[in-house]
């Protein structure tokens, strides 16, 4: 039998080749939100003058939005290339290998993480490009790049959960609007101190995503802050440790085999 | 039965979805080497007795033995003696047929060196070393039933599962089919499950077959066997003047008792299966000029008929009706 990691490799190679065959699922994550960052960036400008706003270049507070955004498609992209893996029956023929269900989920989000990576370094090309300085420094954006990842892959695996649950590519692209009021109702626009409306912050407070961002932002804008890529990169863990579980029963009732 | 055997035993087999029984306590035996045709019409529990043949799907009640293993507490060793091409040709339409089949002989666990030699021999038998390169989604149907079939046969099965290889299929292209699947069973002495709501699938490539009916086996022999069981064939003349047809009732009359025929012609059913000739004789001899004469042999769609009171054609929506 072949070894766990040489059958996430063989799905991986898979995951990643579907991904770059499929231009809208490349190139929709990284317009859009850039196109979102040039109208937030040019509408929000004024927010640097509110007093205790942490940087006066509202571009590179914004910066951190479309990392996000990029995880949300990758939630998305995943989904919906599962659910039709089971709509086509090709997760049948997968199950008749002796393919571990695990290696299916892995290799999958093999593909997410692919494109992260490709989308989180052309965000940050356009970072360069609008004059945006990272504070963390070359190091900060190897950390950059890893958190980004390990957030689509995360993502990824919700994608995967919400595919397996539902089997179908609809169903997961219902999701995307309930996923990206996440987004909103998070820190994306302000600094959780900032936010003057009382349910708004809490709220963003109580949401994880606030977190993800938080943690991204701090190496774009303010350096090393410790304590906001502790609670980035565990949220992250969490996300993906929670969502790759439920993935993998998920799966083990859909791919009902004895 | 051990696990060397390339038979399938089947005792008792039932499916149950929210209390309707789609395969409700079905037995059957396939012999090493054989190609059973599962003959049925839409929604008779064919492809659900597949699903649980192959592992995909436990059984509700009822044991199966595929290759000598039990199909439940043993689903891992089934699977590695048997291939599938299920229902849908289930394939990627963004991956090309080469990377289909180096995925799958990859999870296989076939050496980089192996993957690629089967692969090369793989295409080359179906007949796609030319579309090899291609994205899937540029394939006609009878190249995905192809590759469907060479994707079940990476692992070089005992015991192969198809489910409905042909339906959609052009003639050529069934016929193409049809031959591999005979030379798999004849030379390589694969045994092959075939599933089909075709009557000439079952009576041309079968050397047995089992009639599946609102999830019971309603019969099951090789088709000549079959037939023989429904009775002798028929014989079915059309006047070329209506003024005659009791005439020509008449003449046949002694060949046979009047059976129920097309309005406009007079049918009989034969007493011997030999004297179609003597019928053209008498009708020449009488001077009766015919507008249409045939001779219908039992099909296996009679057997169906005589089994279950409805044609195997529309029976799927006479269920639906129903």
């Amino acid at each position: 039998m072949m070894p766990l990691v040489g059958e996430v490799a063989q799905l991986g190679r898979r995951s990643v080749v579907r991904t770059l065959r499929q231009p809208a699922n490349v190139i929709a994550p990284v317009l859009f939100p850039i196109a979102l960052l040039a109208v937030n960036s040019g509408g929000l400008a004024a927010a640097t003058k509110i007093p205790g706003f942490p940087t006066h270049f509202y571009a590179a507070f914004a910066l951190a939005v479309p990392f996000m955004q990029g995880a949300l498609f990758a939630t998305m992209n995943a989904g919906t290339d599962l659910a039709r893996d089971i709509q086509t029956g090709f997760l049948n023929r997968l199950a008749l290998t002796p393919m571990r269900g695990l290696a299916l989920i892995a290799g999958q989000l093999a593909g997410v993480a692919a494109a992260a990576l490709v989308q989180a370094i052309i965000y940050i090309c356009v970072g360069f490009v609008i004059g945006v300085h990272f504070q963390s420094g070359p190091v900060g954006i190897g950390v950059l790049l890893l958190l980004a990842v390990l957030i689509a892959i995360s993502f990824g695996a919700v994608g995967a959960l919400l595919a397996l649950r539902t089997g179908s590519g609809e169903a997961v692209q219902g999701f995307f609007p309930l996923l990206f009021v996440f987004l909103i109702i998070s820190s994306f626009n302000l600094p959780r101190n900032l936010i003057e409306i009382g349910w708004f912050r809490a709220v963003a407070t109580a949401n994880p995503v606030s977190y993800l961002i938080e943690g991204i932002r701090s190496l774009i804008i303010e350096g090393w802050n410790g304590e906001a890529l502790a609670l980035a990169f565990a949220v992250t863990a969490i996300l993906a440790v929670v969502a790759f579980g439920l993935a993998s029963l998920a799966l083990r009732q859909r791919m009902a085999r004895t | 039965m051990n696990g060397a055997d390339n038979g399938i035993e089947v005792e008792g087999l039932v499916r149950e979805f929210k209390g309707l029984r789609a395969v409700d306590g079905i037995d059957l035996t396939v012999a090493p080497g054989e190609i059973y045709g599962f003959l049925g019409p839409n929604g008779a529990g064919k492809s659900t007795t597949v699903h649980m043949l192959t592992t995909l799907l436990p059984p509700s009640a009822g044991s199966a033995r595929v290759a000598g293993f039990d199909i439940v507490r043993e689903g891992p060793k089934v699977r590695a003696a048997i291939g599938a091409a299920l229902q849908e040709a289930a394939l990627d339409p963004l991956l090309t047929g080469r990377e289909h089949l180096r995925l799958q002989t990859g999870l296989h666990g076939f050496s980089r060196e192996e993957r690629k030699a089967r692969t090369a021999e793989l295409l080359e038998r179906v007949g796609l070393v030319g579309a090899a390169d291609r994205r899937v989604r540029t394939y006609s149907g009878g190249m995905k039933r192809r590759l469907d079939l060479a994707l079940a046969l990476v692992h070089r099965p005992r015991i192969l599962f198809l489910d409905e290889p042909t339906t959609g299929l052009d003639p050529q292209s069934r016929s193409a089919l049809w031959q591999e699947v005979g030379r798999l069973a004849k030379d390589e002495g694969v045994t092959i499950f075939l599933t089909t709501q075709y009557l000439e699938e079952a009576d041309v490539l079968a050397d047995r077959v089992g009639i599946i009916d609102r999830g019971h086996i309603v019969a099951e022999g090789t088709p000549t066997g079959l037939k023989a069981e429904i009775g002798r064939p028929s014989v079915e003349a059309v006047p070329a003047k209506p003024t005659e047809r009791n005439r020509l009732a008449a003449t046949l009359a002694r060949f046979g008792e009047a059976v129920n025929g097309s309005p406009t012609a007079v049918a009989v059913r034969l007493e011997r299966t030999d004297n179609l000739v003597d019928v053209v004789r008498a009708l020449d001899a009488a001077g009766l000029v015919l507008e249409d004469l045939r001779l219908h042999a039992p099909s296996l769609d009679d057997v169906f008929l005589a089994k279950t009171g409805r044609h195997l054609e529309g029976a799927e929506d006479e269920d639906a009706d129903g």
